[in-house]
């Protein structure tokens, strides 16, 4: 007799994505349907809680059964169920978690809850094998987080931001520069064209913590665009998105690099919405290739840095090997997060 | 035919499996309570108390609307999702007829509703004609004031339903004085076995993955936009890439 593949339902509804996949021995993609509800949100220029919940009940069952017809797979042939359960809209998480509960229910599968920064992390598996410890770089729209990997489905945050998000600084730049939410591949794209000559601040760069914050360089970028409006002046929408994305990323890149060095890790994986920016990948190709360390960047492809099933599929992938198993209880934590580092 | 009903659409969490007209079991709660967390173990300690798997359920029915939108949405949610994995017909049931089918015994107008905050109620107007019960006025979103108006304007006697009534009690006695008339506390609780009696006989519904729940009145964001511009274009804010 053969052996049973393992081939896991991964489910992810935590923001504007309703996304499903089945993801064989957490390394290889049978399926990754992703439902994104961006046209709806731009509407109202950013995500809209309740809205959002609406979409992902439209969304839940025919991206399942896409997936699961794409993967040419059966209930009989899954091992487990997985669902994102946090952090994230507790709206928006409740469509994945009772939708995951009631098939894991039905065909008496175990059921995998995922935290939805681990999912993050291990779309990074997809790309290689990963090995601990290692450090994480997780940039999106709700989280900067430098996560401590000692071992597999081990995470403490050793750095995070004070304020805003980094990705959350490009949406509300970029509101003030007249750009579409989301903001970040307009203004990663403009940035390629400018150049830094505002000289905006590099906050926190001296100390010697690891954490971010991005409302003084947010609050520095509105200032000066306000200022140039009263005076009539014109700025240039290239130079200030290069001026900005400069900040972001030198704050980003110098931090985790202090971080690599202080923890002696040979991979650095970059994850989160953020990640998809041209510019932190060469700001920190460029930094690892001028230091001395022998450290391996990994990036997951486009695709898999936004919300998606594939990194939930991946992540559970850990937590079938240890056994973490949620009951019919299994609630949304919106909040979920990671310890710190003691 | 084995049917299993479900409704969190307020408050409470009922959930009944009938084989026909009979009633196997039935389970409320009536708690402050996260629905997310009850509604399947209460499943599971049903189906387990009458030795049932839920592979022979032949047809879901859960009340769809109005209520609490996140309520709605677990038991919808569960209710489609089950329907759909196992390949088994689904019924959706307003929230209101639910409540509204526990006063029997009457041929007077029947009013169930629901607090929608803002002096606002979700309700509808039923009336039970030959043993069934009919829609006169179907589910809304209004004020109490207007709802109240149109009843004084029938000059008929008036059953109110629900939890929410005591609430609105006074003002409703101001204006309809011996027209209205209130109910017992068992009756104002929703009982999934008087969903599942609805839901034997009602069509099931065509398209399992559309299924939504009927909230009857769209998002804040959403009606501030339409203010503003047009809605056409409506279907393809959600797309698959």
């Amino acid at each position: 007799m053969s052996e049973k593949r393992e081939l896991i339902l991964a489910f992810e509804s935590s923001c504007d994505e309703t996304s499903v996949a089945v993801i064989e021995d957490g390394h290889v993609i049978l399926s990754n349907i992703i439902a994104t509800q961006i046209k709806s949100h731009q509407r109202f220029g950013g995500v809209v809680p309740e809205v959002a919940s609406r979409h992902h009940v439209e969304q839940i069952t025919v991206c399942t059964q896409a997936a699961l017809e794409e993967a040419g797979v059966t209930y009989a042939d899954l091992t487990a169920v997985a669902v994102t359960y946090g952090p994230g809209l507790v709206g928006a998480l409740l469509i994945g978690v009772t939708a995951a509960k009631a098939i894991a229910y039905a065909h008496h599968l175990p059921l995998i809850p995922v935290n939805h920064m681990a999912g993050h992390i291990y779309a990074a598996r997809f790309v290689k094998p990963l090995e601990y410890p290692l450090l994480a770089l997780l940039v999106s729209g709700g989280h900067t987080e430098l996560v401590y990997m000692p071992a597999a489905g081990e995470f403490e945050i050793i750095g995070d931001t004070r304020d805003d998000a980094a990705g959350e600084a490009y949406d509300k730049i970029g509101r003030v520069l007249g750009v579409q939410y989301p903001a970040g591949k307009e203004i990663d794209r403009l940035a390629h064209l400018g150049q830094d000559t505002f000289d905006f601040p590099r906050a926190m760069l001296k100390e010697a913590n690891l954490d971010f914050s991005f409302s003084g360089l947010k609050s520095a970028f509105i200032n000066t665009v306000h200022h140039a409006d009263q005076i009539g002046a014109t700025l240039s929408h290239e130079d200030l998105a290069a001026s900005f994305q400069a900040s972001v990323v030198e704050v980003l890149t110098t931090k985790t690099m202090h971080a690599a060095r202080q923890l002696n890790v040979r991979q650095l994986v970059v994850a989160g919405g953020v990640a998809a920016n041209q510019g932190l990948r060469e700001g920190l190709a460029k930094a690892i290739k001028a230091s001395d360390m022998d450290l391996d960047l990994i990036i997951p492809p486009l695709r898999l840095c936004g919300d998606n099933g594939a990194m939930v599929g991946a992540a559970a992938h850990i937590e079938l090997q240890k056994q973490h198993f949620a009951d019919l209880s299994l609630n949304a934590v919106p909040g979920l997060d990671f310890p710190y580092r003691g | 035919m084995k049917l299993l009903a479900m409704d969190t659409s307020n408050q409470a969490v009922s959930v009944a499996l009938l084989e026909n007209h009979q009633i196997l079991g039935e389970m409320t709660v009536n708690i402050r309570q996260t629905h997310s967390q009850t509604l399947l173990p209460m499943i599971d300690q049903l189906l387990k108390q009458t030795k049932t798997a839920i592979e022979a359920i032949d047809r879901f029915v859960v009340a769809e609307g109005p209520g609490s939108y996140t309520g709605l949405r677990i038991a919808v949610t569960t209710a489609k999702s089950f329907a759909w994995t196992l390949n088994k017909s689904l019924v959706g049931i307003s929230s209101l007829a639910l409540l509204a089918a526990n006063v029997t015994d009457t041929t007077a107008l029947i009013v169930p509703l629901f607090d929608a905050r803002r002096a606002n109620v979700f309700t509808g107007v039923y009336q039970w004609q030959n043993g069934t019960l009919q829609t006169v006025v179907a589910d809304q979103h209004i004020s109490l004031e207007a709802l109240l108006a149109q009843l004084q304007l029938l000059a008929e006697p008036v059953y109110f339903v629900g939890n929410d009534v005591a609430h609105f009690s006074e003002q409703i006695q101001a204006v309809l004085g011996s027209k209205a008339y209130f109910v017992s506390a068992n009756h104002n609780l929703p009982h999934a076995s008087v969903l599942g009696e609805l839901g034997l006989t009602a069509e099931p519904i065509t398209d399992i993955h559309g299924f939504a729940p009927v909230y009857l009145r769209k998002t804040e964001a959403e009606v501030n936009w339409v203010k503003t511009h047009d809605e056409r274009g409506a279907d393809s804010y959600v797309e698959q890439v």
